[in-house]
Order: C-alpha cells, then structure tokens, then sequence
C-alpha cells in the first residue's frame, strides 16, 4: 500500500475507509482504488486492534486465562473460552460430564442468536434500513435477558469452566427460556420476509459476490463460506460436545446457499437463527441429569489437577456464530500454559474481502464488509517481528518453521 | 450559550480504541428501542466534527493512540470525553501487555467515567446525560484553571511515529 501511495501517480482515484470510521466498529484500514464508482484494488491493513494476549497468558495460569479469552471479542464471548477450556480438556484427559456439554451447547446455540440478529441489525443499518436495526436489535433485548437469567452477564457470560461450566440451568428457569424462544420464532417470519422477499432490501444485498472456487482457495469459514456453497460446518461434520448426538438423533445438516453474495449469507445466517431456536429447545428438552463439572471443588483443586499434565496438547475446536474457532494449548507443567493459540474464523473472512469487493460499486463497500460480519477484535493478536525488529513479511515456510521452533524448541 | 444546548441534545460520536467490541455494542444498544437514547436528544453521529461527547472505549492500543489524538483534536469545543468501561479507565484484563498504551486519561483528558465490563447501556446513558449536565460546570473550572492539565504524550507520540517510519521503510525495501 505504501508502495502505491509513495508513486503518486496513478490513474484511479484513491480513498482510505478507517481506521476509526462509521462504518466501521473498530479500528482497521482499508484503502481503496476506484474508476469512477468502481473498486478495482483493496488493501487492508490491519493491526489496530493488536493487544498482546498471547503474550499476557504466559503470566496467567490456566483459570485466570479465560477471561482473557472472554475479551477476545465481546461478541462472540462464549466461543473463545469454550474453545480454549477443551483444548486444555483435550490436552489434560479430562471427560466432560454429558449435563455441562449440554449446557455448554445451549449457551452457544444462544449466542449463535444474539450473535445473528445483531449481524442482521448490523446489515440493515449498513443499507439505511434503521427500521429493521431497530426492531432486530429490541428482540435481541430478550435473548440478553435470558443470558442476564442463565449466567450473570448481558456480554461477556462467564459461562465455562475446565471440565465443565461455572453455572447449572436451574429447572424453573426452563419454561422461561422456552417462552423467549416461542416469542422470537413468531418474530422471525417478518425480519425474514423484509430481508429475502422485499424487492428493494434483495436488490441491495445482490452485491460481493464470493465465488466457491474462491471461498475454497482463501478459506472462508462460516456462514461466509456457506453463503458459497462450501459444505462446512463443524457442529455437524466433527461433532464436538453435544451436537453429534443432536446431529445423529434430529438430523441436522449445515444450511448453505449456492449463490455467494450478501443475500446468500444473508439467507444462511437467517435460517440459522430458526434451527439454533430448534437445537435449545431440543437441547433443552434432553438435558440430563447430573453433575455439571468433572472436578469438584474450586481454583485450587483445579490447577492443582492441571500442575500434574506435562508434555500434553490438545485442541479445542467448534463452529462460532462466524465461522470455526481453533484453540491449541501446550502444557508443560507450572499453573500456565506453557504455550496457548486462539485462531478466529474472522482472520480467514477477513481475507475474503478484497476478493468480493473488487469490482463493486463504492456504495455497497459499508454491506459487502459488513456481510461477513467482521470482527476485528478477534484477528489483531500477531505482528511479524524478529528479535531484531527488522523483519516484518515472512513468508510460509519461514512462518512455518518459526511457529515450530516457538512450540518445539530448536529441536 | 451553546452549553445550555448541548445539556438538552448531547450528539455523541463512538471510538473503538482497540477494545473487545462488548462496550460498543453497549452503547448501540442504548440507541435502540428498550433504552431509548433518542428521547433524551442523544443522537449517534457519522464524524467527531458534529460531535459534543466523544464515547470512547477500549485500553488505547499502540496503533490508535495518534488517531485518538487527533479525533480529540478535530471535535469542537465546548466537548465532553466519556470513558466507558473497565478498560479505558484502568486497561483491565490487558493490563500489562506491551502494546497498550492506556489508560485513555493519560493520552487525552477524560471527564466523566463508566465502570463495568461491560457497562450496561442504562450506565452509559445516564453518563451522558450527566455529562451534558455538568457541563457549565466543567467550563467553569477550566476557565479558572482548576481542571487537570491534558496530559503528556510526546514520548509515547514518538515510539508510533518511530514505529510508522519503520513499518513503511521496511515496505519499500
């Protein structure tokens, strides 16, 4: 990018977006290339949301991390913690007990939700359509409030624990949950006739198209690559927690649609507001009895447990509202982790981008980047530096071999 | 004059200095419906130029601080700077990370805080409003002199430009 601006010259007109821009939630940067209202070139340049908790967890030992995890983003604040404790249940052996990974499913199926109808609001508000903002955003009210019954919290939830959840679903709270999820089906039809029936909103959202080929080549995660046709959802092929047996009892497959653009993600992320309702309250209707946590007894117990695992790894992965988080936890020993690895679907998506963009119209930019709800908060943890401060692009084999030394040693 | 006004319709403009998104999705939902901002006269706007209350959240990262800088800068006076949440008063859980360079009072003169992590949108609100409100006041005391003086950020100013320069020589090679 500097390379272009240095040039001074060029025959299309240029206009920077960001880093703190309306549109924009957070602070990222995209410079733009256009002839006349036509975006020919995209640069990103990201880095304004780099807060170093790699970097902080190596002074934290395994519980205190997961409110830092929690804080990776604040919307998908239920993901990353999940992620992170079963990648260390994974590395430690430790077996969930079936009530916690049942909870754990509803508390995720919710924030799929709340993170949707959020999106949606977001997406409406993207095209001027503050009605719809509005109105999403007042339903969204409610799923809060269940949130705010269930765990304590409207957002950031607290809601895991290792080897298991901090809170049990109290029985009378049931019916209360169930009540919220009639109220919101009800709802639903009219958000989703106005966003893929009206004739105006459709024509709005026909723009960014993502080719499969390219949702394959860039690695598009979520209902980003879902709204290309890519087959890939990680509840339903991999099957962690309780969603394989949902999966095998209910039949439940990943919602796609061919077609690749903002009303394609639009289309998947809508219809998996209504099966997400469905999973709570089959969920909810199997929830079986028993302890929710696999250690009993409070901090000291548990790390105490986690002290005596040496040279163990695990992984933890499951399908976020935007796609499929990846966490990897080393231990060594010690009350920390010795090495601990978020990966957030939105560095894929994010990527994704230039690719739909290039060839749009200026005015669809604030819904194309919206349409794969970007969450920035959730990428900016990695600069390229070496111990000289000079390097700053690595290429993959390097990246390769310094992330390899960094979990293996030289060796 | 103008104070009197702004107590009966605060605009307010929302930065993201790095923070985990929790606070803003707060303060949109304080816009929304159930909360209600618009009856207050508390309207979001699109640039820190119409502003009157600048809402800032997030623990200033090291690649913000300067563009906080000038967004303080470029919003007319008289003005008000809220911080909301935990992390723009103190940095919270980033506490010690190398990259903050946080808390928001020591890069631009902060007047009203909200605690929480984060918030809730009701906190946010009344933030506002008593902002606005305590305005007249404000002016007052920094008229006489008696409000903190803004804080120092020349050092912190030149290790980002220094870092820049780095960044776009090491681009050109």
């Amino acid at each position: 990018m500097s390379e272009v601006i240095r040039k001074g010259y060029s025959e299309f007109v240029r206009i920077p977006i960001g880093p703190i821009h309306p549109a924009l939630h957070e602070p990222y940067y995209f410079f733009f290339e256009l002839e006349g209202e036509e975006i020919k070139n995209v640069w990103i340049e990201s880095g304004g949301v780099h807060r170093g908790m790699e970097a902080l967890a190596l002074n934290r030992n395994y519980l205190q991390i997961i409110p830092i995890a929690e804080r990776i983003c604040g919307i998908c604040s239920n993901s990353h913690p999940l992620a992170y404790t079963m990648a260390v249940e994974d590395a430690a052996g430790i077996e969930v007990p079936e009530r916690a990974q049942y909870i754990r499913v509803i508390a995720q199926e919710l924030e799929r939700i709340h993170s949707h109808i959020l999106w949606a609001g977001l997406g409406a508000h993207a095209i001027g359509l503050d009605t719809a903002f509005c109105y999403l955003w007042c339903l969204r009210e409610d799923v809060l409030d269940i949130w705010e019954l269930l765990f304590g919290g409207r957002v950031t939830h607290a809601v895991n624990w290792i080897g298991g959840t901090k809170k049990d679903i109290k029985e009378e709270d049931i019916p209360k949950i169930l009540k919220m999820l009639k109220n919101l089906r009800k709802a639903l039809p009219e958000v989703v006739d106005a966003f893929l029936y009206d004739p105006t909103i459709v024509r709005r959202l026909r723009a960014g198209t993502l080719t499969k080929k390219d949702a394959l080549r860039l690695s598009a995660l979520g209902p980003t690559a879902r709204g290309s046709g890519v087959k890939k959802d990680v509840r339903w092929g991999y099957g962690p927690l309780a969603y394989g047996d949902l999966r095998d009892d209910y039949g439940y497959k990943p919602i796609i649609h061919q077609d690749g653009d903002v009303y394609a993600k639009t289309y998947v992320r809508l219809m998996e507001i209504e099966q997400s309702i469905d999973i709570m309250e089959k969920a909810l209707d199997d929830l079986p009895s028993g302890p929710y946590r696999a250690i009993e007894g409070k901090t000291p117990k548990v790390i105490a447990t986690l002290k005596k695992v040496k040279g163990a790894e695990g992984i933890g992965r499951h399908e976020a509202p935007r796609g499929e988080v990846i966490h990897y936890v080393r231990m060594e020993g010690g009350e920390g982790p010795y090495r601990w690895r978020p990966r957030a679907p939105s560095l894929n998506n994010n990527f994704t981008l230039p690719a739909m963009l290039v060839g749009c119209q200026v005015a669809d930019i604030p819904i194309v980047v919206a349409s794969i709800d970007p969450c920035f908060s959730c990428t900016d943890r990695m600069t390229f530096i070496d111990e000289n401060h000079r390097k700053f692009v690595l290429s993959y084999d390097e990246l390769i071999k310094i992330s390899r030394e960094k979990t293996w040693g030289d060796a | 004059m103008l104070q009197k006004y702004i107590a009966k319709s605060p605009w307010v403009f929302h930065v993201n200095t790095g923070g985990c998104n929790g606070c803003d999705i707060e303060i949109l939902a304080a816009l929304t419906p159930r909360y209600d901002a618009e009856r207050f006269g508390v309207k979001l706007v699109g640039s820190p130029r119409h502003a009157d209350v600048l809402l800032v959240a997030g623990p200033v990262t090291h690649n913000v601080i300067e563009k906080i800088k000038r967004i303080y800068e470029q919003t007319p006076d008289p003005k008000l700077v809220i911080a909301i949440g935990a992390c723009s008063m103190g940095c919270s859980v980033f506490q010690d990370s190398y990259c903050i360079d946080g808390p928001l009072d020591e890069v631009i003169p902060v007047h009203v805080y909200v605690p929480g992590c984060p918030p809730r949108p009701e906190a946010i609100l009344k933030a506002v409003l008593m902002g606005a409100e305590a305005l007249p006041e404000i002016l007052k005391k920094a008229e006489k002199g008696e409000l903190p003086p803004a804080p120092d950020i020349k050092e912190k100013l030149e290790r980002y430009t220094k870092y820049r320069k780095k960044v776009a020589e090491e681009a050109s090679e």
